[in-house]
């Protein structure tokens, strides 16, 4: 093109460009376009590591700064993906080790992380900056002394609900004293308690740092001495919040939090003794997050907490707050966004608190800007339901869990079809659903006419037949993530969607009926799709083709389907038709 | 907690009548949902081990829906009646009497009493209901561990292993926040690994109420390690001779063991069930040869490890589907 911006021009004006989205969007317009973005493409986002291979990345992008990926399949998080499945992040991180030495920033979601794996980015990268974990596993502390010891310039290190097996808190003290770079820390999952004092001259020497997370065995006693060494915090997650009730304690504990001007996210408050909550109100008006989800707090301690933050936006919090204090914060906190209600007792046959259908109720009424909700409960009803949809249209994600499987309308006893189908058709920026309770192919039917925007859909235990699946999957033209627990839905409606399949990012079918002769025949059908059949009983073409497999895990990839790390239990197709397994 | 060789979870017995009042409720709603579960075949969604055409034993619960439920199947489908035979080792019956001796004050039966009914067939056994005022002693007592009237699906509700973790191990501050929150056991789930296999299990020990239920469990899980696949013949990958199995058996080659609290590793089955949950870090299928030595009773001697451990074997006995399966086989 004669006419065409030199390259040094597109490449400023893409540099603009954040969003993974808008820059594929770019890369599509034309050859010197994708050229010119691929090497000039810093950040990169993989949703599914299996969809592409290392060799694949580093061929396309050869200046990586910031690689994030994601594992596991969701369902994972809930145990019905077995171990030993994959998502090893080590062949992504030797691959990228040789490729790319100046890389800053890995963020990983559901994969096996080695301390191998850790030593390796401790050793390879001389500019690392950034390490995210969320919900990995399969390193220990050994593998964090590694990062705290070699990554010079780190700032950021967040193991978010990381398994890590907790071989001593000795790790922190690898921290060099010359480390004062930290930004963020986020040690919350640990067990172990740290060297105290380690910890608090590395928070004490580190004058950036901006989030700051325990964990449990870090005491109260001690948390004002932190926290006064850091007045700039931005986040902080306490550790156990109990002592003894003891007027210094609380005195020193306030004053330290008011000094804490900056203060917009609390977390943590592991063994609360309510009598504590007060210390922090000073920084009360200034909160915008508040995940009290680990405390057992009573409702009315709750309540008296949450009337002092009027500017939140974000609460997660067990069900103790019950439907009076669902009803307070409605009342007090017209900013909030999002809200996430987790069970204390979800094991138990009878409800421990008074927490109903009537608290969602409330909240969606009462909070104009509420867009996301996960909501766990033991009753609802489709007036319920029905009322939410009407008073909040706003819902980007709305996820219910009814306790029991299968819960009908309490009040009505008929499926919750129609208030599931006044959430969808209500809500039309609806992003992300998870549906419970009794449901029939009724309420598929209005998924697939009405969330046009929905990208990931969760389903348990609900539908009669093939043609929900049918309806969801040729209805929701923006879906890109399916998974399915416990329905009887089965092969014609695979089948017939197969090609649906391919503009999806995955779709996981566990416990349902789909037998392993559609599995093999969508996996002929579909070369751009891998097809796992994960099932433990042993090779699949043992049992009859029409048995239902235990699990299938379907996504698009444009790497071999063969993965090297494939265990025994899982079969995917080889190239000579018949369904190879390792 | 019942008798041993109860085996609630695995829903082939119906829940005690009268053990909790909340158990009508939910055995009520358990039978509603298998009458709803009539609008679409519960059985085609069932997952199951073995080979298909035979059925799973009734499921009188109506509750056990979805993949983690004990289908009490044994892969091994050896000939359990060979297991049957009393003789010269006690074998299952002995190491679960060893258990019954603390935590389950049932009935004050004899170790020989429960010795002879034998642990080893549910179908033969007349599962003993001990009186009321025991079995609601062992109810509270069982408190701690998971209600044994509501079997749980696995992966429901759905909360992350992180969360339901923290959960267990919350203070509970019972009268404060007015209800029944957290139990007292710090340890749920929890890594299982297996000399020689290439990967490890995680299970939930809340899930379980006994040892044998465990041992099942773990059987299962990892059976495909022991014997490769018992298929139909076709493209299984071992075809393990019966006599082979009784050698793995017999010759003791895998013991359970456990990491406690203290990092000590245990033989399993030696301390109450409850005690064991509290403690237990983690697990460990061991080669029968270095177990030798781990905290073992002084009378080891007397007895071959595979006796007095608990070895999956024992457990093939238990299920009545296996007796049917092993009968085919025959």
């Amino acid at each position: 093109m004669a006419y065409s911006f030199p390259e040094e021009v597109l490449e400023h004006v893409f540099s603009f460009l954040s969003s993974p989205r808008d820059r594929n969007a770019v890369s599509l317009v034309c050859k010197s376009w994708y050229e010119i973005e691929r090497w000039c493409r810093h950040r990169i986002f993989v949703g599914n590591c299996y969809a592409v291979s290392p060799e694949i990345v580093i061929r396309r992008f050869p200046e990586l700064r910031a690689v994030e990926m994601k594992g596991k399949p969701h369902f994972a998080d809930f145990n019905l993906v077995p171990e030993g499945w994959g998502a090893y992040a080590y062949p992504w991180i030797a691959a990228m080790a040789e490729a790319y030495p100046f890389l800053e920033e890995i963020k990983l979601k559901r994969m096996v992380v080695t301390d191998e794996s850790l030593e390796l980015i401790s050793k390879s990268y001389k500019n690392f900056k950034s390490l995210v974990l969320t919900s990995c596993e399969g390193f220990t502390t050994d593998g964090l002394a590694s990062i705290a010891a070699n990554c010079r310039h780190l700032k950021e290190l967040d193991l978010r609900e990381s398994e890590v097996e907790d071989l001593s808190g000795h790790w922190l003290s690898h921290f060099p004293d010359s480390c004062t770079s930290l930004v963020s820390l986020n040690m919350s999952c640990l067990g172990s308690e740290v060297s105290f004092s380690a910890l608090e001259r590395l928070v004490a020497r580190s004058p950036n740092l901006r989030t700051l997370r325990l964990n449990r065995a870090v005491p109260l006693e001690k948390l004002a001495n932190l926290v006064r060494h850091a007045p700039q915090l931005v986040e902080l997650g306490t550790g156990a919040y109990s002592a003894e009730i003891r007027s210094d304690t609380f005195s020193s504990l306030a004053d330290a939090f008011s000094a804490c001007k900056q203060l917009k996210a609390l977390s943590g408050f592991w063994d609360v003794v309510p009598s504590y909550l007060p210390a922090v109100y000073s920084a009360c008006s200034g909160i915008t997050s508040l995940n009290l989800s680990y405390a057992a707090i009573p409702s009315s301690d709750l309540v008296k907490l949450i009337s002092q933050c009027q500017n939140l936006q974000r609460l997660w919090v067990l069900d103790y707050i019950e439907d009076s204090g669902l009803e307070a914060l409605a009342a007090s906190c017209k900013d909030l966004q999002e809200l996430r209600v987790f069970p204390s007792d979800p094991f138990g046959a009878e409800p421990n608190v008074s927490l109903t259908e009537q608290g969602l109720v409330s909240v969606s009424e009462g909070c104009p800007k509420l867009e996301s909700v996960l909501y766990f409960c033991r009753q609802m009803s489709n007036a319920a339901l029905i009322a939410i949809a009407r008073s909040r249209p706003n819902f980007i994600r709305f996820r219910l869990c009814i306790i029991e499987p299968q819960a009908a309308d309490y009040l009505t006893l008929e499926p919750l079809d129609a208030g599931f189908g006044a959430i969808v058709e209500n809500c039309k920026e609806l992003r992300r659903l998870s549906m419970s309770g009794l449901l029939t192919d009724r309420v598929f039917k209005y998924i697939g006419t009405h969330a046009k925007k929905l990208e990931m859909l969760s389903i348990a235990f609900a539908g009669d037949s093939d043609l929900g699946l049918h309806h969801v999957l040729s209805g929701c033209d923006s879906l890109r993530k399916l998974e399915i627990r416990d329905c009887p839905f089965g092969d014609k409606a695979l089948l017939a969607n197969a090609a649906k399949l391919e503009t999806m990012r995955s779709l996981w079918m566990s416990s349902c009926s789909v037998s392993f002769g559609a599995c093999k025949l969508l996996a002929q059908k579909m070369p751009r799709l891998n097809v796992e059949v994960i099932d433990e009983r042993g090779p699949p073409d043992s049992r009859l083709e029409s048995c239902s497999v235990e699990r299938v895990y379907v996504y698009r990839t444009v790497a071999s389907r063969q993965r090297l790390d494939i265990p025994d239990f899982v079969w995917t197709l080889d190239e000579d038709s018949s369904m190879r397994y390792s | 907690m019942s008798m041993p060789q109860e085996h609630d979870y695995i829903g082939l017995s119906e829940p005690l009548p009268s053990e909790k009042s909340s158990d009508k409720t939910t055995a009520a709603a358990a039978a509603s949902n298998v009458e709803r579960n009539g609008v679409f075949s519960l059985k085609e969604t069932e997952l199951r081990l073995g080979l298909p055409g035979s059925e799973a034993p009734e499921r009188k619960g109506g509750v056990g829906i979805g993949i983690g439920i004990g289908i009490g199947v044994s892969l091994f489908g050896k000939d359990e009646s060979k297991c049957v035979k009393s003789g010269a080792k006690r074998g299952f019956s002995d190491a679960i009497n060893g258990a019954g001796k603390w935590g389950l004050s049932i009935n004050g039966g004899s170790e020989v009493d429960l010795g002879q009914k034998g642990g080893v067939n549910v179908s033969a056994v007349k599962r003993e209901i001990p009186p009321l005022e025991e079995r609601k002693n062992e109810a509270a007592a069982a408190a701690n561990t998971a209600p044994a009237s509501k079997a749980q699906v696995v992966g429901w509700p759905p909360i992350r292993s992180f969360r339901k973790n923290t959960l267990a191990t919350n203070t509970p501050k019972k009268d404060d926040v007015g209800g029944n929150s957290g139990t007292g056991t710090s340890c749920l789930y929890v890594k299982v690994s297996m000399d020689g296999a290439p990967y490890l299990r995680k299970i939930d020990l809340k899930t379980y109420c006994s040892y044998t239920e465990i041992s099942s469990a773990l059987e299962k899980m990892f059976s495909c390690f022991t014997i490769g696949q018992c298929g139909q013949g076709l493209a299984a990958k071992e075809n393990i001779s019966e006599s082979h199995l009784m050698d793995l058996l017999h010759g003791s080659e895998y013991v359970l063991t456990y990491e406690d609290k203290d990092g000590d590793w245990m033989l399993v089955g030696d301390v109450p069930w409850e005690m064991f949950t509290d403690s237990c870090r983690r697990l460990r299928i061991m080669k029968g040869s270095d177990a030798i030595g781990l905290g073992m009773a002084d009378d080891v001697q007397k007895h071959n490890i595979f006796d007095r451990a608990l070895i999956f074997v024992t457990l093939i006995c238990a299920a009545p589907r296996t007796m049917q399966k092993c009968k085919s086989q025959n």
